[in-house]
């Protein structure tokens, strides 16, 4: 633009432009490039320790009424007291009723007693990192599997995979370039305050880049983030996020982005688990009931979803009503490419010789081998890359046929 | 390309400031190192010991539960108020190493220590060691930034949090005494070895082999903590025998802490360490892309002076490619807020009452929003030097956000626009800032445009 500015002819091209920043001339909106693969993942990261006895609950084995009968009916009880029968075995927490029909229709599988390879500890960092990071233990690691395979695989660019929400997310974060943004992020300002954002960082095309996107992203929100026509500090946004934030995926993912993943919060269940498991569990039923809203069927159809936690906790309940941190849990997998109707694994059994270290689920699964297969049948990545460079290490076992 | 007070501030220290002078030469800034350190006396921050004494009660209560003495509920409770008191203790920690960069008139000093504190990051890994790292880079990296570098490595390889960062306290000779007796503690743990070699000494293309890091980590394996996470080396844990690291042999029987701070000294004026150590000192503070003959310059210097950070640190500002006038680098987060702090110098009186949980509301919660969250970078490498990392939609959108809401905060009274891009940006101040603090709807956005600018959040 020419130099020096008056203060009318701004007013000018501000009154043309009026409010409607994504129209702007000025912007340079990021090139969009066919995406290299047609199927969408959505990795999903509960964070806190999942009990996976709790969510999808053995209650046909003899020793679960006396281990869990105190959470109460919507645990321990058994089908006749509320919670849903998958098999005869295993019965669905009732918090993930509205899930009903995906499981009917197929569309909504379990993996049971599976695990990282992290063993003794118990510490949320650690684990978590090892979840994210793909590899059987954390020295020298600095990527995560996620990433990995985006690295592995041709054509994929800033499009192709997106991290949603704030906090690091280590599953994605790697020398592969991944977008990312959060529902909360919106830039809510004057009209004439945007532009002139956009005028101090004309100048510099990497500021101007991320800024046009930045509001490009923002121009769907019709809340506004102003008070008294102020800017507010920015913070995240409390409540009811996950919504906000499978819209914004599934919004991605209709489009040229074939990798989303994001986390959900509040698993770590230590005291009252009745009352505490059923707000994360009605989020995650209502993040994968938006995501199949959203992506509409045809892109549902392509999709999978699959949301792990950094580990299970114990068999037994503490003192407060809840569980503590443990090792075996459960891998939920969802969508319209997925073939569930099942629940998969091992199962290790309750009783207390089986458990491991007499007091947690006995791990008889590696948690990266259904997410390797899931891999292998989306993109078609070979089984040698996903075995020594996603997830070093891993043996994927017998393909237990994941995906439709 | 030669220096300028402005740039010196701009680049090198904290950032201009409507109150503080900046640096008249390289000479001042390098006096600057060495003065008495009155940010630190003015603006104390609680040492290590307060995190200790806070584990060793967590411990007592575990104990005392589980010998049934305190039910869950008492537990839980008094858990809970130990979590909030080094919570606070936290943010106050972080309060002052804010008014440091405000006040300070040595900014170098203070880039410094926060350069070194990334170099050698260590992370809590539970909720009482969390804010650990304000004390460890208090005590650990602060004092030790004008000395050698081997005693920078030492101080922070030694530290209790590296030792539990890096898992170091799990680490035993597959050998040793205690791994013969225990159930629990039975191997090797090569991570503080391999970063140490790989992160803080020879760089990841450095001539060690994974044979090196193997031995580095069983010649280390005597360094452990105390049940009250207190370092001390015990010989019990360590692997019996010699290793060789790097061709040199160390230790032997009985096993002494003596050999293993000699690898380290090795490490340390290791000419490779001296090329990484070079090239990262050049990529934070003068360009993602330095100029390869300040970067040998510097490394020159390293090897000249066995590692001397003072002489290291002058070799950085005498190269004249480190006076580039176009500004590069993009001001991390952290550096962005409390250089915009620093420029709105708001009233000292006003700003020391700001409470926790306010400042927890102004500054750490959009850092996290920035993707800086405190204390948290991603892993043992650090935050990232690339530019790429913080130009991110996300993150141009939270410093947009942060910088048109928070000043007015800080200083109700907001200065005038006009100054304000003079005192903040002096000479770099461009026609489109310059306008546009003339021309927005309201005086906080006009300081908000100023601090959004390119021109304030490079240097």
């Amino acid at each position: 633009m020419s130099l020096p500015l008056s203060r009318r002819s701004f007013l000018t091209r501000t009154s043309l432009l009026g409010c409607c920043a994504a129209a702007s001339p000025l912007m340079t909106p990021l090139s969009f490039a066919a995406a290299p693969w047609e199927s969408r993942l959505v990795v999903i990261i509960l964070r806190g320790g999942m009990d996976g006895l709790d969510v999808v609950q053995p209650w046909g084995a003899a020793e679960y009424g006396e281990l869990r009968g105190k959470l109460g009916p919507a645990t321990g009880g058994g089908p006749a007291k509320g919670t849903y029968d998958l098999d005869g075995f295993f019965a669905m927490h009732s918090a993930l009723a509205p899930l009903i029909p995906l499981w009917q229709q197929g569309e909504l599988g379990f993996v049971h007693a599976v695990a990282t390879p992290y063993r003794h500890k118990r510490s949320h960092f650690d684990g978590q990192d090892l979840l994210e990071a793909g590899t059987p233990n954390l020295s020298g690691v600095r990527d995560g599997w996620l990433n990995r395979m985006l690295q592995s695989l041709p054509g994929v660019e800033g499009r192709t995979a997106y991290a949603i929400g704030h906090g690091d997310l280590k599953v994605l974060s790697g020398s592969a370039a991944v977008s990312d943004w959060s529902p909360d992020s919106n830039l809510e300002m004057s009209p004439q305050a945007m532009l002139l954002a956009q005028l101090v960082m004309e100048q510099d095309p990497a500021f101007h880049a991320a800024l046009s996107e930045a509001l490009n992203l923002s121009a769907n929100e019709d809340e506004t983030d102003r008070e008294d026509g102020a800017m507010t500090v920015p913070r995240k946004a409390r409540g009811r996020t996950h919504i906000k934030i499978a819209e914004f995926a599934a919004e991605q993912l209709r489009g040229d982005t074939r990798v989303a993943s994001f986390s959900i919060n509040g698993w770590d269940t230590h005291n009252r688990q009745e009352r505490s498991i059923k707000g994360a569990l009605s989020g995650l039923a209502e993040t994968i009931l938006t995501l199949k809203q959203k992506l509409g069927s045809n892109v549902w159809n392509k999709t999978s979803i699959v949301a792990m936690t950094e580990f299970g906790r114990t068999v037994r309940l503490n003192g407060t009503g809840g569980t503590d941190h443990g090792t075996g849990g459960a891998m939920i997998l969802a969508g319209g490419a997925v073939h569930g109707g099942r629940v998969l694994g091992r199962w290790p059994g309750l009783d207390e010789a089986a458990l491991f270290e007499r007091r947690d689920l006995m791990p008889t699964g590696d948690v990266r081998a259904p997410a390797a297969w899931l891999m292998r049948a989306m993109t078609g990545l070979d089984r040698n890359v996903l075995e020594r460079v996603v997830f070093p290490g891993l043996d994927m076992e017998t393909d237990p046929g994941i995906v439709r | 390309m030669s220096f300028t007070p402005e740039l010196a501030e701009i680049r090198f220290g904290c950032g201009l400031s409507p109150d503080v002078a900046p640096p008249g030469d390289p000479a001042a800034m390098l006096q600057g190192l060495t003065q008495p350190d009155t940010m630190a006396q003015k603006y104390p921050i609680t040492g290590y010991g307060s995190v200790r004494t806070r584990i060793v009660t967590v411990k007592k209560l575990r104990r005392q539960h589980r010998k049934k003495q305190i039910d869950r509920k008492q537990l839980v409770t008094q858990l809970k108020n130990l979590r909030q008191a080094a919570n606070k203790e936290g943010a106050i920690g972080f309060t002052r190493g804010l008014q440091r960069w405000v006040k300070t008139e040595h900014g170098f000093f203070e880039r410094l220590v926060a350069f070194w504190g990334d170099h050698f990051t260590a992370m809590g890994k539970n909720n009482f060691m969390k804010n650990a790292p304000v004390a460890y880079i208090e005590e650990a990296i602060r004092p030790n930034i004008t000395g050698q570098f081997a005693d920078l490595l030492i101080a922070t390889t030694t530290h209790p949090l590296m030792l539990h960062f890096l898992d170091q306290a799990k680490s035993v000779g597959p050998g040793s005494k205690v791994a013969a007796r225990s159930k629990r503690l039975k191997g090797l743990n090569e991570n503080l070895a391999r970063e140490v070699m790989e992160l803080h000494t020879l760089g990841v293309g450095g001539p060690y082999s994974q044979g090196d890091v193997r031995q580095l980590a069983e010649l280390f394996t005597g360094m452990n903590l105390t049940a009250d996470i207190t370092f001390r080396f015990r010989a019990d844990f360590a692997e019996p025998g010699r290793e060789t690291v790097l061709g040199r042999s160390y230790g032997g029987d009985p096993a002494k802490l003596e050999p293993v701070l000699q690898s380290l000294r090795d490490l340390a004026v290791h000419p490779a360490t001296a090329r990484h150590i070079a090239r990262k000192l050049a990529v934070h503070f003068v360009s993602d892309n330095p100029d390869p003959d300040l970067v040998q310059h510097i490394e020159a210097v390293f090897n000249d002076t066995a590692g001397n950070l003072l002489a290291i640190s002058g070799a950085l500002l005498e190269h004249p490619a480190s006076w580039e006038p176009r500004l590069g680098n993009v001001k991390p987060p952290f550096d962005f807020i409390a250089s915009a702090t620093r420029a709105l110098a708001p009233d000292q009186a006003r700003f020391d009452q700001i409470g926790y949980r306010v400042m927890n509301r102004l500054m750490l919660a959009p850092l996290d929003l920035m993707g800086q969250p405190w204390n948290r970078p991603g892993g043992p490498d650090g935050w990232n030097e690339q530019d790429e990392a913080w130009i991110t939609p996300q993150g141009v959108s939270a410093r947009l956000r942060w910088a048109l809401s928070v000043p007015q905060k800080l200083r109700p009274r907001l200065p005038d626009p006009d100054r304000f891009v003079t005192t903040t940006l002096g000479s770099y101040a461009t026609q489109p800032v310059i306008f546009a603090a003339r021309t927005a709807e309201s005086r906080s956005d006009a300081i908000g445009l100023v601090l959004a600018a390119p021109a304030f959040q490079r240097r």
